[in-house]
């Protein structure tokens, strides 16, 4: 016997983007955009979640937020594999231009420069910013 | 599948201008709203910006913002659009998506 | 045309609810459809009903109630959020245990799924942020 939600139907399959473009902290956008991630998850949609601009030090190593008083997310984009959201992509001038590496992220991540993100971005259905 | 570009914030604050024409392909629309209408006059530093966007782009500008900051429609850089609320509904209709760079 | 859109910040704060309002209204008067209006971040501010805005000035809140009479409007003001920011109806108020609730006539409180199948279901999702 299955469970009520088993037996959901098979809905529309959309191609979604996430365009994370702030630092983390200064502003709650990089925080509740994750949450709009996690709970996009259960949709099953097709998603992509892009870092460029300041959006890159979301994902940054090594946040230590204790002395500012505020909780620390950045382990949360590791879930993000468990929930199925496997297509991380950062912008490689941003990455650059801020003087770092993908040694540097938290995350296992594709590096596109600006052509192939644009490229990207054609491709999706719908774009997210926050 | 040609996507519509929003920016609302003053080439002069932040860099959403920027960001936004790095990013769209030939073909988009990009349109100015709210604060983002202050890229779309003749004389200041990104105006030949704006300008080189028209080569691949069409360039709108919502009027009622225009008006709201006092800025004049007779100096807006040539070739763009003055749009309306209505307009701007039209440019969603349009094309097939939008991306909102704020 | 069946359109969404989503508000990320609170009346007056910035111009985004007042252009997501502008924008709403000419959508309808053209004869689209509005499967959605979500209210994200503080957003979720446009939603109290205890604001006081100056007599010779417009009232946001009020702006979204009377559209959403006029033309059945969903307004969908995020639980998630609105929990952070102490927006409440009556469930929640309850819930949580606090001594009144501030919801205005016409927006109800759901979770970000909402957003999600907006994006889903809709053919255009327009966002208004800073």
């Amino acid at each position: 016997m299955s469970e009520p939600w088993e037996d959901e139907p098979e809905g529309p399959v959309r191609k979604f983007m996430y365009v994370n473009r702030r630092a983390p902290y200064g502003t709650i956008y990089a925080l509740e955009s994750l949450e709009v991630v996690l709970i996009a998850a259960a949709f099953e949609q097709d998603v992509s979640l892009v870092f460029m601009d300041d959006g890159v030090y979301q994902i940054k190593k090594g946040q230590n937020t204790e002395a500012i008083g505020v909780k620390n997310f950045s382990p949360t984009y590791r879930a993000l594999e468990g929930y199925d959201v496997e297509k991380l992509y950062v912008e490689k001038e941003s990455l650059e231009s801020r003087g770092m590496t993908t040694d540097d992220l938290v995350v296992p991540v594709q590096v596109f420069d600006k052509d192939q993100l644009a490229a990207l971005m054609e491709e999706q259905e719908v774009i997210l910013s926050f | 599948m040609a996507m519509l570009h929003t920016v609302n914030k003053s080439p002069f604050e932040r860099r959403t201008l920027d960001s936004c024409l790095r990013h769209a392909v030939k073909g988009s629309a990009i349109l100015l709203i709210e604060d983002g209408v202050y890229a779309a006059f003749k004389g200041t530093v990104v105006a030949d910006k704006v300008k080189a966007a028209l080569s691949d782009h069409k360039v709108y500008v919502l009027g009622p913002d225009v008006s709201a900051r006092g800025m004049d429609e007779d100096n807006l850089i040539p070739g763009l659009e003055v749009v309306d609320y209505g307009g701007f509904v039209d440019l969603v209709v349009e094309y097939d998506k939008v991306q909102s760079w704020l | 045309m069946k359109l969404s859109i989503l508000v990320n910040e609170g009346p007056y704060q910035h111009q985004s609810a007042d252009s997501a309002i502008q924008f709403t209204k000419a959508a309808l008067e053209k004869g689209h459809e509005i499967f959605r209006v979500f209210f994200y971040h503080d957003g979720v501010n446009n939603g109290t009903r205890f604001a006081v805005p100056p007599q010779d000035d417009r009232n946001i809140t009020d702006q979204w109630t009377k559209l959403a009479e006029e033309y059945e409007l969903d307004l969908v003001v995020c639980i998630a959020a609105a929990q952070r920011r102490g927006i409440l109806d009556e469930n929640e108020a309850k819930r949580q245990g606090k001594d009144g609730n501030n919801i205005a006539p016409g927006f109800r409180i759901s979770g970000l799924g909402q957003l999600i199948e907006a994006g889903i279901q809709s053919e255009r999702l327009v966002i208004f942020g800073d």
